[in-house]
């Protein structure tokens, strides 16, 4: 399994403490994105020029003897045991917490084989197991990984295709039919939603309403949903990448507590109960 | 960031007198008051030399009692000061007589002044300095220790706690509140009476420390009818009714406690109060006197005047608060030399602890415990210190409230585990009841309250050792020949040869202060004899024997070591470069580190982005932390001691760290010279990058049930609790280390640029307390060296 990260002590990602897995390699390329060096499949250089002291010691040794780590790769090939042994580490805290391992992206249901082969050994060695996915694959794939995990956490960015295409690179149409489809499985998985709420992009009104009304008429209420004010953290990881955040220019910024207020309000409406963050 | 108060019951925050009382101690500055020296200088000129020790050093306490200055404060329900006013600090010039010098530099300092004024300071050269001069405890003491022991001492290989202090480290148990003073009369005179003089040798000594105790009794309670008198005196004077009844009531409390055991919840911390007062007037023992497991021995008054009415849980709030001022209004006494490179601070280190374990090991967590977190959330002071005890019988809930209140970044609670430091306990000899009612003092050291004499004799500096070895025997800082001769370094051929080495060079360092230890509680036991303090401590009384002589039940003596995180780095750093890749050779290294790195900063990143560093739950630099550790206790564990105990090891480092890494040249794990070296058991500051978990999976390696207590600072950004189920996974992470067999931990919770701005503008920021070591300290009053190790801590970004 390609990973570009691993985060031990995540407690954001899914229910207690965490070792979250970043897969590597994504079909989206959200223009927020946290994590752009997850979005391509091959491995990603990432160049901090503060920490850099100039001493050339890549050129000869190559980058893992860049002595500051100024120079690093994102996107390493692990085995299923090297998964197993950095896991295994936290057990101790995730129990304790009722946390588990979040497999995240990237997108990880864009090699469902490694992914299931992961899950299925987690699952094996009792952790709890979350999905962290944008769900935009086909829907046996989706079904294939769900029968492998005990919760989904689904990204839901905009409720209208053209919107959702302009600013992630491709249409809502197979997400939404995935989610009601997901919703509707006879034994799913636990299915957390989560919007994240960014000032420009999807934070009127219409759009919250469209996405309260669809997430309220689901077959089955998801068991938890969460708005995650944006934040610009992309933006130091495209500088560290040698790329461009946002390079069109989008207006984007972090909404207001009162932008906040009123889209869990919108959501109330519904009856839905929003988590501010996650 | 503040967060609301959510605790039930709260009833919302300080009333109006705790509000008066809380700014007037805040605000006062603190003083040196020479009255308790000029009563005492009289008394000994007088007297010593006419009686024994025991009872020259009861009648002179007795003599302060008597002579002191009595205050009791507008709006104050518990009375008493240690000097004539808050905040004014007596000297005690029998352990440490100051120079005029000495007392023109705390007059004048910016940070922790002690001010005092030009007429004092010329009474004090006339009447005070004249006739210590040649008699303190610290010249005792200096002009015995060898040449060596002097030389390493100067250089920094260890401290001395005892050599201007006296021995410290009392907390209490519980049975103060079941029997007053005139109780302790009644037992003194039946030992006396039972003493058998044909057949026991020393029963001559035991009447006269007997005697001295006695003494001891009647100069308290004789302190307690001064305060009842002017508090009487103060009501016929007051115009205000309201006040004229607290007085009539304080005057009333102070006529039955100490002298009997008390009958409800004021008089409960009245008592405590004396018996504290008592203690550090008696003697200046640093981890001044503690009252131990405070919630355990008020409930049961709070529980019988909430029963028969005549208390309410907002007076009994408003009583505790009263209390935990009283604390605040008694900084520790100034300090010289080195000594107060190494412990520069105005904290006195009380550690009131809650929750936990009672004697019978069952969850003693009440509604005082909660009542106390309150009232420390809402004072936020520099003191009293306050640790919340989390055993597995201890609920969840608990745990929450305290993660609220650390969640403020006041640096406290700190967080123990009694299911591993009662195991120290027992360990070390102690009953399991015994052990069950012990905890943890000053820092983080633990003890059987009410029951031991466990003194530390000061730290060790292990990366210094280690920095010696790698000089074979020479000290490069003061460029003298402190230690053993090794070998060349350059010339080991091996990692394990190395170890050996700096093994040998340990031992050496070790033994020496161990020489000298025994020789220094002697002189306590022979001149300063706590024939007060002996009253309240088990056995004491029963043997006829002070606390300083092996009256105790349990008797210990610590030597704290410091800097684990660092040396385990330095060792991994020259283990995996030198002696398994070869990338670099042993000369190369100590070159570099010679040269501060200069020219040399390509090695010192690579080693510090490249080597195994303890605290990443790495099995191999945890290793190496275990074997030093181990090495360590084998070295220390089991020496006699005079008072018929044994010597034993803990990891505190209070804010020696700074100071020992001030005395350090720069080591081979990338540290820069004269930066700290690593806190407590901590790992080194930068050197845990994989988050919390594995740094509580490191500390769990190591066996802490062999210590008498580590040290784990754990930083975190306020901005990553906010809500309650971020603190209930702050609670997962503290159960987690506690499995593993942690001893203890600490958060502090500020975030970076908050720290950068208040050294920008220390004065908006007045109140920031922050965990400094075992104890928590007002930022400004830190040196800019102490505030930017403070920032460099390493941040846990995760959360």
């Amino acid at each position: 399994m390609r990973l570009f990260d691993v985060k031990r002590f995540a407690i954001h990602d899914g229910p207690g403490i965490r070792t979250t897995l970043f897969m590597k390699g994504c079909p989206l390329h959200c223009v927020w994105c946290h994590n752009p060096e997850g979005i391509s499949y091959e491995p990603t250089r990432l160049f901090t020029a503060s920490k850099c002291i100039h001493c050339g010691a890549h050129e000869t040794e190559g980058v893992d003897a860049c002595p500051t780590l100024a120079l690093q790769v994102a996107g390493k090939d692990w085995t299923l045991e090297e998964i197993l042994k950095t896991v295994e580490k936290e057990r101790q805290v995730m129990e304790e917490s009722g946390g588990g391992v979040t497999l995240c992206g990237g997108e990880p249901l864009m090699h469902p084989e490694a992914l299931v082969e992961v899950l299925e050994a987690l699952g094996k060695k009792g952790f709890h197991r979350t999905v962290d996915t944008t769900l935009y694959a086909s829907w046996e794939t989706v079904e294939h990984v769900a029968a492998h995990a005990e919760l989904f956490m689904v990204d839901l960015k905009h409720m209208d295709s053209v919107q959702h295409e302009k600013y992630t690179g491709v249409g809502n149409e197979h997400i939404l039919e995935n989610i009601q489809r997901f919703s509707a499985m006879k034994q799913r998985p636990q299915l957390w939603i989560r919007i994240p709420l960014i000032a420009g992009v999807n934070n009127d009104e219409e759009n919250l309403e469209k996405t309260a009304l669809f997430i309220s008429s689901l077959p089955s209420i998801p068991e938890q949903v969460n708005l995650l004010p944006y934040h610009d953290v992309g933006k130091a990881k495209h500088t560290r990448m040698g790329t461009k955040y946002n390079p069109k220019g989008y207006e984007m910024s972090v909404p207001t507590e009162e932008q906040l207020a009123q889209a869990q309000e919108i959501f109330n409406r519904y009856g839905i109960t929003t988590i501010i963050g996650g | 960031m503040k967060y609301p108060l959510t605790y039930p019951g709260n009833d919302g925050g300080m009333n109006e007198r705790i509000k008066r009382l809380r700014k007037q101690s805040i605000d006062t500055p603190t003083t040196l008051t020479i009255e308790r020296a000029l009563i005492e200088t009289a008394f000994y000129k007088e007297n010593y030399g006419k009686m024994p020790n025991c009872i020259l050093r009861a009648r002179n306490f007795y003599e302060i009692c008597r002579k002191k200055t009595i205050y009791i404060g507008e709006d104050e329900l518990i009375v008493g000061e240690r000097g004539p006013k808050p905040k004014a600090v007596p000297t005690f010039p029998e352990l440490t007589c100051h120079t005029v010098e000495d007392l023109h530099t705390l007059n004048t300092r910016e940070l922790q002044p002690y001010f005092i004024s030009e007429e004092d300071i010329a009474t004090y050269e006339r009447e005070v300095i004249p006739y210590w001069q040649g008699r303190t405890q610290r010249e005792r003491i200096f002009s015995h220790v060898s040449k060596e022991w002097e030389e390493a001492y100067h250089a920094g290989v260890f401290t001395e706690f005892m050599e201007q202090r006296a021995g410290g480290h009392t907390a209490m148990d519980g049975k103060m509140y079941q029997r007053g003073l005139l109780d302790c009369k009644k037992r003194i005179a039946e030992r006396i009476a039972s003493l058998d003089y044909i057949n026991d040798p020393l029963a001559t000594d035991k009447q006269q420390e007997l005697e001295a105790m006695d003494i001891s009794c009647d100069a308290a309670i004789l302190f307690a009818e001064r305060h009842a008198e002017l508090a009487e005196k103060m009501a016929r004077e007051t115009k205000d009714e309201k006040r004229r009844a607290e007085l009539l009531k304080i005057a009333d409390v102070c006529r039955w406690v100490p002298a009997h055991a008390p009958r409800d919840m004021q008089e409960a911390i009245q008592m405590y109060w004396f018996v504290h007062l008592g203690t550090v007037t008696e003697l200046n023992g640093w981890d001044c006197m503690n009252p131990g497991h405070i919630d355990q021995h008020l409930w049961p008054f709070y529980k019988k005047g909430i029963e028969d009415g005549t208390l309410t849980r907002e007076k009994a709030k408003e009583l505790i608060s009263c209390f935990w001022i009283k604390f605040n209004n008694q900084p520790a006494p100034p300090k010289v030399g080195v000594t107060a490179l190494e412990s520069g601070t105005y904290n006195d280190f009380t550690n009131i602890n809650i929750g936990g374990i009672d004697r019978e090991g069952r969850n003693a967590v009440n509604e005082i415990s909660y009542m106390i977190l309150e009232v420390q959330e809402e004072l936020h002071e520099l003191q009293p210190g306050l640790s919340v005890h989390v055993a597995k019988v201890t609920p969840d809930e608990f745990i929450l409230a305290a993660t609220k209140v650390i969640r403020q970044g006041h640096g406290y609670p700190s967080v123990f585990n009694p299911d591993t430091y009662t195991k120290e306990l027992m360990r070390q000899g102690k009953s399991r009841e015994d052990a069950n009612e012990g905890g943890c003092s000053g820092c983080i050291e633990v003890g059987a309250f009410g029951k031991e004499a466990y003194i530390l004799t000061g730290y060790l500096n292990t990366p210094k050792i280690l920095e010696i070895t790698l000089n074979n025997g020479l000290d490069p800082v003061s460029g003298k020949k402190l230690g053993l001769e090794t070998g060349d370094p350059r010339t080991f051929t091996s990692y394990e040869q190395l170890y050996e080495a700096y093994h040998r060079q340990m031992l050496y360092f070790v033994n020496m202060k161990l020489a000298v230890n025994n020789y220094i509680e002697r002189m306590f036991s022979l001149y300063a004899p706590a024939t007060f303090l002996s009253l309240f401590i088990d056995d004491c009384i029963e043997k006829g024997q002070d606390y300083y002589s092996g009256g105790a039940r349990y008797n210990t003596t610590y030597i704290q070591c410091t800097g684990l995180g660092t040396i385990t780095d330095c060792l991994s750093t020259l283990k995996t470069h030198v002696f398994e890749t070869g990338r670099y050779t042993m000369d190369e290294i100590l070159k570099a580190v010679a040269a501060n790195w200069e020219g040399e900063e390509k090695m010192r990143q690579y080693i510090i982005n490249h080597t195994p560093f303890f605290g990443n739950d790495n099995d191999e630099a945890d290793a190496i932390a275990v074997k030093v550790y181990d090495d360590l206790v084998d070295a220390i564990e089991g020496h006699p001691n005079t008072r018929g105990g044994k010597t034993q090891l803990n990891m505190l480092s209070t804010t020696c760290h700074n100071y020992f890494g001030s005395v350090c040249g720069a080591s081979v794990n990338g540290r820069m010279a004269k930066f700290a070296i690593s806190d407590g058991t901590s790992p080194a500051h930068g050197a845990d990058t994989q988050g919390p978990t594995s740094v509580v999976k490191s500390l769990g390696k190591l066996d802490q049930t062999k210590s008498g207590g580590t040290l784990l600072n754990v930083r975190f950004v306020p901005e990553m609790m906010k809500s309650e189920e971020d603190l209930r996974k702050l609670g997962s992470l503290i159960r987690t280390y506690f499995n593993l067999g942690g001893h203890h931990i600490q958060f502090n919770v500020v975030d970076t640029e908050t720290l950068h701005d208040a050294q920008k503008h220390p004065e908006r920021y007045r109140d920031l307390l922050v965990r400094v070591a075992g104890y928590s300290d007002y930022f400004n009053d830190m040196t800019p060296q102490l505030q930017n190790e403070i920032i460099a801590r390493t941040e846990n970004e995760a959360f």
